[in-house]
């Protein structure tokens, strides 16, 4: 991993609703060309960080920088413009119109006409999506449909990817292309995934950040932290 | 991009039917009947707006009259002050853009929600009903021009660009109605299908997504929210061109609400559906108008429900699928037929397979 600089930082981020505190006094960093884990138990924050990286949520206190630039209650096409691919927990695509559309939409928002249509064309290729190519992604099932996502996200080369369980409700062989993809992606681009799947984030991350009650609990290898014991209290306890 | 240059295609064979109609009809329609179109061109140009912003662009506006209405007004003040007709459609069309902008600033940029929108806008089109019910009296004029309360004012004929004298005649008013309806709905349809119109469709779609690729979404609906005002302008000029007078009732609550019909009745997402659905049940409560053993306002209701129950999607795009699905039915008996034919061979490579 090269350490050149922090690209994604938060200050003492904190995002309550009445009194719930999802995320509490966070401190986090995001080197260049890193790809970090989320993990945590259900109900850890880990979305509600995301939303505040995104500018989905503006965050009760705290500070967002991305690149030197301070995000918090920024709009989320503001964070986007900043060359920030975002994947939500909940898909999120255009229902009513083809794969195609969707990724060209993605594209073109970069890109001239003539080069969208190079490489929205390049990437159903990349993702294996040219038979749904003209299907309304309405019709599609929920793995596919994760894909497209993911292929809108790669179509607009990003170079820093934010994406929430990516691979959720996907069947074992999709959930592999997904881990390859993933990897794929941070050779250009600094990444955050959030993730349950401990074989998957095994495969992809190399420093993990263990999210538990709004807080960052631990960071470190997947392997130091299932052998720590906290960590298996607050977690592996809870998925076993 | 794929797929959407054949929708424009669609777009322009349409268009030029509605012209081979705007040629012939003169010689197959009668005068009366030519007369009065002018003033259904109005309205279906109303449709097309809404057509528009809420089929394309996801924006449920309730008072598109509004704009419709202050369209015809400002014409109709405008070309009496100036006397001629050229400038007032000019200056018509920029009142009701305007007016637009600052609305829809207010309420994409304040983030109000959907259906605070279809309030807001209806109320603004009753209030301006109510507003200028009101303005009976000489004492109030704009210019020259009596705004004439619960009557109305007279909206000047159309003359001939550079020339107030020459005024058009009621069949050549026809004619200009006609292919600006035409010209309007060809620039809808080209509209729809440009990066703007996509991402206007996407936002329909799904809000957050679009945001999260990196478009102000605030933008894009301010803009089609303004092209849209500005089309129902259109819309209010020729018809109040074509009744000769402009009254209160273009804000009314029943033309608002008949707009909508519209717009269900032809089918969200498809532009031609609206314009004839407008064309077609301004007859259908004509000629129910002659009549007195059924009430009109109870046939539209009825029509209303029963589209809603059983055609949600309208008219246009029940045909469309109707007409997808035949196609794709006898696609896939073709792929059978290939099927049973290539049976045999695809035994071979099995065989092929097995010895390999
Ligand atoms: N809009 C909201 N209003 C109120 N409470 C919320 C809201 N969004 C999240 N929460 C609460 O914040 C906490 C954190 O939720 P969050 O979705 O961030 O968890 P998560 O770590 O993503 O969980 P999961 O693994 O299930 O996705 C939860 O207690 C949740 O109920
Ligand atoms: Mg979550």
């Amino acid at each position: 991993m090269r350490r050149g600089e922090v690209v994604l930082e938060t200050r003492s981020l904190s995002m309550h609703f009445g009194g719930v505190r999802a995320v509490d006094r966070v401190d986090f960093q995001l080197w260049e060309n890193e790809l970090r884990c989320l993990i945590g138990p259900n109900g850890a924050g880990k979305s509600t960080f995301f939303k505040c990286l995104t500018g989905q949520l503006v965050p009760t206190i705290g500070d967002v920088v991305i690149r030197d630039i301070h995000v918090a209650g920024r709009e989320p096409h503001e964070v986007a413009g900043l060359g920030v691919g975002i994947k939500t927990q909940v898909p999120n695509v255009f229902d009513g119109l083809t794969t195609r559309e969707n990724i060209w939409l993605s594209c073109r928002r970069w890109h001239g006409a003539r080069r969208t249509d190079a490489l929205t064309s390049e990437t159903i290729e990349r993702l294996q999506l040219g038979e749904f190519r003209s299907r309304q992604v309405g019709s599609l099932s929920h793995g596919q449909r994760q894909w497209v996502e993911l292929g809108m996200v790669v179509a607009a080369q990003p170079w820093l990817v934010l994406l929430d369980e990516p691979a959720a409700g996907m069947t074992h062989e999709e959930t592999d292309r997904t881990a390859e993809l993933i990897r794929e992606i941070n050779e250009d681009a600094a990444m955050i995934v959030v993730e349950h799947d401990m074989n998957f984030i095994r495969r992809i991350s190399k420093k993990v950040t263990l999210f538990h009650e709004g807080r960052i609990l631990m960071e470190g290898t997947m392997d130091a932290i299932s052998k720590d014991r906290r960590a298996r209290d607050v977690y592996l306890g809870h998925r076993a | 991009m794929n797929g959407m240059f054949g929708q424009f295609r669609g777009t322009l064979f349409a268009a030029l039917l509605a012209l081979i109609f705007t040629i012939a009809a003169p010689s197959i329609l009668e005068f009366f009947t030519i007369i009065t179109l002018t003033q259904v061109i109005g309205l279906s140009i109303l449709a097309l707006s809404l057509a528009l912003i809420w089929g394309y662009g996801g924006i449920l506006c309730f008072g598109q009259t509004a704009f419709f209405g202050l369209g015809a007004y400002s014409y109709a003040i405008a070309a009496v002050n100036i006397g001629g007709s050229t400038g007032a459609m000019f200056i018509a069309v920029a009142v009701a853009a305007a007016f637009a902008a600052v609305l829809g600033y207010f309420a994409f940029y304040g983030k109000i929600s959907d259906v605070y929108l279809a309030v807001i806008t209806l109320t603004v089109s009753l209030i301006m009903y109510s507003l200028i019910r009101r303005t009976s009296g000489p004492e109030y004029k704009i210019g020259d021009a009596l705004l004439g309360g619960f009557n109305g004012t007279g909206a000047p004929p159309l003359n001939v660009p550079g020339n107030a004298g020459a005024v058009l005649f009621p069949e050549h008013t026809f004619y200009v109605a006609m292919v600006a309806l035409i010209l309007l709905y060809v620039f809808c349809g080209w509209l729809v299908n440009t990066h703007f119109g996509r991402v206007c469709v996407s936002i329909r779609e799904n809000e957050i997504r679009a945001e999260l690729l990196g478009y102000d979404t605030r933008a894009y609906k301010l803009g089609i929210f303004t092209v849209g005002a500005a089309v129902a302008a259109i819309g209010g000029i020729f018809f109040c061109i074509g009744v000769t007078r402009v009254t209160p009732d273009v804000f009314s609550l029943g033309q608002a609400s008949l707009t909508i019909i519209w717009v269900i009745v032809g089918g969200r997402g498809t532009l031609a559906g609206p314009v004839l659905a407008a064309f077609g049940l301004y007859y259908l409560t004509a000629s129910l108008g002659t009549q007195q053993v059924v009430n009109t306002s109870l046939v539209l209701g009825i029509i209303l429900i029963a589209f809603v129950l059983l055609a949600p999607r309208g008219v246009v795009p029940g045909i469309e699928k109707l007409a997808t699905a035949r196609r794709a039915g006898r696609r896939n008996r073709a792929k059978e037929r290939r099927m049973r034919l290539r049976k045999p061979r695809g035994g071979i490579s099995e065989d092929r397979h097995e010895t390999g």
